[in-house]
């Protein structure tokens, strides 16, 4: 095996490449809700920044194809982690009880990332891959969440979002080493902060358009 | 916390006769045992029970009983050392435990640890990761003047910090995925933040995580039990050190 190999594959490697693809998918969420703000200013506004962001082309197909390779990463070490972890005690405790270290976030995050793989999957499919001749975003959006369930099923993976990123945010620092007394209180507080900011921020847009519609 | 002078227990002990068996749990009655007296003393008490009545003792790990060798350790109703915080499991005293109580005690638990005979673990995976690099070499010279090599108070403390490690593997039986980063985090932060460990430093940081994961210690997820649980109250900042010192070995370093 050579450095970058070995590197990569060591139990600290596989966690930098989680904390750095992570990183990505947390500057890219702040990104998608910064333009999905702009529903609240009705179905024009929505529709001209669609047709701005898709009008960058390139780029956007480079970011895309740049989140859809960070996400293979992202789900491939993750599983590896996932199953190591597993085999790292075969045979469990009879008693678990914390030692008040681990959170709902930290102890969820191999299921949490789980639900929001087929959450993913599910959106891009009602939202990305769809039929875009003769109806506009804003109308396949305002059908899709006249649909209660609908409605519900994208409230509950926000939730599922926000405690995957309670944990997520600040556990990537700590990763990375970037860490210190100086600032870890500010990352720690900024980790509740943003996953408060993206759970009632993407989780209040459903709701938002189902009472509008 | 109790004040009364004894108390009696209902005991769920794992008993195992060797590394072949399956194991169980069996259950003891511990009566009459004083609060004054500490946990391992409680089992002591029960044994001496056991022989008399011609069966086999519980077998557990101890040596100084006085919280500074790291021999002891067992899971306390799935609390490494017990309930108490900073404290080893030799240093638990009973007083913490009501009359009545029902104990469960099991062994580790973790795939690098293989159960040797009851509650008896062996750890000698963390005597392969101290003997990997958890070492400065100083092989000539005579001794240097003292205070010939300034070390700045912090640094001095945060050393000493890290150094407190007793090498109990609480950390690995509290972590949920088994993890041995708070112990490899210690080692690799008493040595390389000291001038002395510093030349070795990329080596030990590559070398030691390497190891780790080839004994079958499981990755680290952040979950912060380890700390929670450890005797010394050792910080994951030794955690987040061993990162730092991992990358700068694994991307700036010559060390292969
Ligand atoms: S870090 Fe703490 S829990 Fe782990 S071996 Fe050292 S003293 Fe024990
Ligand atoms: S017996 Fe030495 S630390 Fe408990």
């Amino acid at each position: 095996m050579n450095w970058f190999t070995s590197s990569f594959g060591s139990s600290i490697g596989k966690k930098l490449l989680m904390a750095l693809t992570g990183l990505c998918f947390v500057l890219f969420l702040v990104v998608h809700l910064a333009g999905n703000l702009t529903l609240y200013g009705g179905g024009d506004l929505f529709n001209s920044y669609a047709e701005h962001l898709h009008s960058l082309g390139f780029l956007i197909n480079i970011s895309e194809f740049g989140l859809l390779f960070f996400a293979l990463i992202h789900i491939i070490t993750g599983t590896f982690l996932f199953l190591e972890n597993l085999k790292a005690r075969p045979v469990r405790y009879a008693v678990n009880k914390t030692g008040g270290g681990r959170t709902i976030g930290s102890f969820s995050m191999p299921y949490t990332g789980l639900f929001m793989l087929i959450f993913i999957i599910t959106h891009l499919l009602n939202f990305h891959f769809v039929d875009k001749t003769n109806t506009t975003i804003y109308d396949i959006v305002t059908n899709a969440f006249s649909n209660p369930l609908y409605v519900m099923f994208y409230v509950a993976s926000m939730v599922v979002v926000a405690i995957h990123i309670s944990h997520g945010f600040w556990s990537l620092f700590q990763t990375i080493g970037f860490e210190h007394p100086k600032y870890t209180p500010f990352i720690t507080g900024l980790s509740t902060v943003l996953s408060i900011v993206f759970g009632v921020g993407f989780g209040f847009i459903p709701i938002y358009i189902s009472f509008i519609v | 916390m109790t004040t009364a002078k004894t108390i009696n227990l209902n005991l769920k002990v794992w008993r195992q006769n060797g590394p072949k068996d399956k194991g169980r749990f069996e259950e003891y009655r511990a009566s009459d045992i004083s609060t004054d007296s500490s946990f391992l003393e409680m089992l002591d008490v029960v044994n001496e029970k056991l022989t008399i009545e011609g069966k086999e003792p519980i077998a557990f790990d101890h040596d100084c009983r006085e919280g500074i060798c790291g021999m002891c350790g067992t899971v306390i109703n799935g609390r490494p050392h017990g309930p108490e915080k900073g404290t080893t499991l030799c240093q638990l005293h009973m007083r913490h435990f009501s009359d009545g109580d029902t104990i469960a005690i099991e062994p580790w638990r973790a795939r690098a640890f293989k159960v040797i005979k009851d509650l008896v673990v062996d750890r000698s995976p963390l005597d392969k990761l101290i003997q990997t690099a958890g070492y400065i070499s100083a092989n000539a010279g005579g001794c240097p003047d003292g205070n010939a090599v300034p070390i700045p108070q912090e640094i001095a403390e945060k050393s000493m910090d890290a150094a407190a490690c007793i090498g109990c593997g609480a950390c690995v039986a509290s972590c949920p995925n088994a993890s041995a980063m708070l112990f490899v985090g210690a080692k690799v932060s008493h040595l390389g933040l000291l001038p002395q460990g510093k030349p070795e430093a990329a080596m030990r940081a590559i070398s030691m995580v390497r190891e780790m994961d080839r004994l079958g210690f499981g990755n680290c997820g952040n979950e912060r039990e380890c700390e929670a649980e450890c005797p010394k109250e050792i910080s994951i900042t030794n955690i987040a050190r061993l990162n730092r010192e991992f990358f700068k070995a694994s991307f700036f370093s010559s060390v292969m």
